[in-house]
């Protein structure tokens, strides 16, 4: 297998220097997520915010333990997500999913995925995806709890 | 630096079809994964397809040829796999799925045993550090549910069993001890002899995970000083889905069947049932035949090359491999740094790449290693690593995937600009 096409440029820049690494306060969620296979850990916290039904991600902090794969999706993620309409970044999830699944056969929408594109190669190494899948998930896991969390009224909210 | 093995590697080679593939780019397949699982000679691959081609039936229950046939088949390995382990007698010889399944066997059978192997609150299990998750997780289940406690034995910085604490560890609490002979993750051969003799003077049972040293070394149950001893069958040259546990006849015949079926009875009424002697209380259902047959295959080949050939190429293989490790920059073997009272199975960690990565790059030149935790976690968090990538060795392994490994290790480096 052609390593190049695994290991796009995008994803050893990543690698080598993680946007928005190290976890931070204030945030709504801490989740902690393994790869039990590899032993791959992810600790990440999500911020959000906006008003009523408008959510927003206001910040994603992360602290991992992984190879160059997971480690460069996360950080990839991260720029994503950060700042994004809480829809806006569901709907990149379900289309870095979409093209985790898709062996290769599935052009990623750039317009969407924007730098995550790189990953494209990945979805032809079955053992590699579920290392690319580690941080969104995390993610998906911890907005959704950081969600539910808002429905019962903060109390010690600038204190998480 | 030089190579030398009593084994004609080249002539072996050639009984193992898989190892002809080769990549797209024509170059050779390296398989420095069996530890993982072993590859399989064509004299094991043709026993099966025999039975499966000319004799199969069920065992024990048909009275036809062909079940008298398959029947004999089945027990014959049984015969086999006594005589290769130095089994006082077949019907010491249990056959499970895996090591995995013969471990959970012990263990529970030992917590539901009348006393006085029975687990119960105050009781201690040993184990080690380094222990693969099947010797672990039946025993942490077991003391959970029987209110006895788990207890570990620690390892050293060399990935030696830390033995100034094996008196107070083992002590007149402790029921059961139970260690892994040959390490899978680390390569370490652990001196079973004495431990085995510190549980006995406390009166506990001596449990051997012997999943990697009966492929690897001569193994004499006779000898070794324990009272269980459990391994594998696809790590020996055999097929998948067969695995053995050795027990001294008198423990297996005072202690309580493990699953319930067919062939496992005497005789069942309504009200209750009695239970066939050993090994057959412990084989429910109908079992893995064709399995038992190929396993019965792989004995044969390995007594016909001899174990202690066998051995002696993988402590050569071994040797050779560590030696030229130490030759790469950033590379540190996580485990014994010499061939002294070791297997073939050498973790290291390449400083600066995840063990994904290496195992990456290394497969994309057809150098097929393992990487994770193997399996065993708590002893890759006690070397500080969340994992390691593992190259492991058989009779097959020629000296020139050694070096392919060492090409490809220096590619890793390279690759992910860690090399100075
Ligand atoms: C030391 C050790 N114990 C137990 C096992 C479990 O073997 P199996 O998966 O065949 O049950 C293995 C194999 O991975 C092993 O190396």
């Amino acid at each position: 297998m052609n390593l190049d096409s695994l290991y796009e440029e995008i994803i050893l820049d990543h690698y080598r220097h993680p946007h928005h690494k190290g976890l931070r306060d204030p945030f709504d969620a801490e989740v902690h997520h393994v790869n039990p296979t590899c032993g791959d850990e992810v600790t990440l916290r999500v911020r959000v915010g906006g008003s009523n039904g408008q959510g927003v991600i206001e910040d994603v902090s992360y602290d991992t333990l992984g190879c160059a794969i997971s480690q460069a999706s996360v950080s990839v993620m991260a720029d994503l997500v950060m700042g994004k309409p809480l829809d806006e970044a569901t709907k990149a999830y379900d289309e870095f999913l979409s093209l985790m699944q898709s062996k290769g056969q599935l052009e990623p929408d750039e317009g969407v995925l924007e730098d995550a594109v790189a990953f494209a190669g990945v979805s032809k190494f079955p053992a590699r995806i579920k290392c690319a899948l580690l941080g969104w998930m995390a993610w998906k896991d911890a907005t959704a709890r950081a969600l539910a969390a808002r429905e019962t009224p903060r109390t010690n909210e600038e204190t998480a | 630096m030089t190579f030398s093995s009593p084994l004609d590697v080249e002539r072996i080679r050639k009984d193992f079809p898989v190892l002809e593939r080769v990549l797209p780019d024509g170059s050779p397949l390296v398989y420095l994964d069996s530890a993982n699982t072993s590859q399989k000679p064509r004299q094991v691959i043709e026993a099966i397809a025999d039975y499966y081609g000319q004799h199969n039936a069920n065992v024990a229950r048909a009275m036809h040829m062909l079940g008298q046939e398959s029947t004999e088949l089945f027990e014959g390995a049984r015969d086999k796999i006594a005589a290769f382990i130095g089994a006082p007698s077949r019907e010491e010889v249990v056959f499970t799925k895996n090591s995995s399944e013969a471990l959970n066997l012990v263990a529970n059978v030992l917590a539901w045993a009348d006393q006085p192997h029975g687990l119960r609150p105050g009781d201690e299990v040993v184990i080690t550090e380094m222990e693969h998750h099947s010797n672990i997780v039946p025993w942490q289940m077991v003391t959970q549910r029987t209110g006895a406690t788990l207890r570990w034995l620690t390892v050293d910085d060399e990935g030696r069993l830390d033995l100034s604490q094996l008196d107070s560890i083992i002590n007149e609490r402790t029921k059961v001890v139970s260690l892994v002979h040959v390490s899978n993750a680390l390569g370490t051969l652990n001196p079973v002899e004495l431990v085995a003799e510190r549980a006995h003077q406390v009166g506990a049972l001596v449990v051997v995970d012997a999943s990697q040293s009966v492929p690897q070394l001569p193994v004499d149950v006779s000898r070794l000083g324990a009272d269980f001893v459990a391994f594998t069958g696809h790590k020996m040259c055999g097929p998948t889905g067969i695995g053995v546990l050795w027990g001294r006849y008198d423990l297996l015949a005072s202690l309580p069947p493990f699953l319930g079926g067919g062939e496992m009875i005497e005789v069942v009424e309504m009200t209750g049932s009695t239970y066939a002697a050993p090994p057959h209380r412990f084989e429910a259902g109908t079992p893995p035949i064709a399995q038992a047959v190929g396993l019965g295959a792989a004995v044969d080949y390995l007594s016909a090359v001899g174990m202690d050939v066998v051995a002696a190429h993988e402590h050569a293989i071994t040797a050779y491999a560590l030696e030229r490790l130490a030759e790469v920059d950033g590379v540190r073997v996580v485990g014994p740094s010499t061939a002294q009272q070791r297997g073939g199975a050498i973790s290291l960690v390449v400083e600066g790449v995840h063990p994904h990565d290496v195992s990456q790059v290394l497969d994309s030149r057809g150098v097929a290693v393992r990487a994770g935790h193997h399996c065993a976690r708590p002893v890759c968090q006690r070397f500080g690593v969340a994992a390691t990538t593992r190259a492991s060795f058989y009779l097959y392994t020629a000296p020139q995937e050694v070096d392919a490994l060492i090409d490809g290790l220096h590619e890793v480096r390279r690759f992910f600009g860690v090399a100075s």
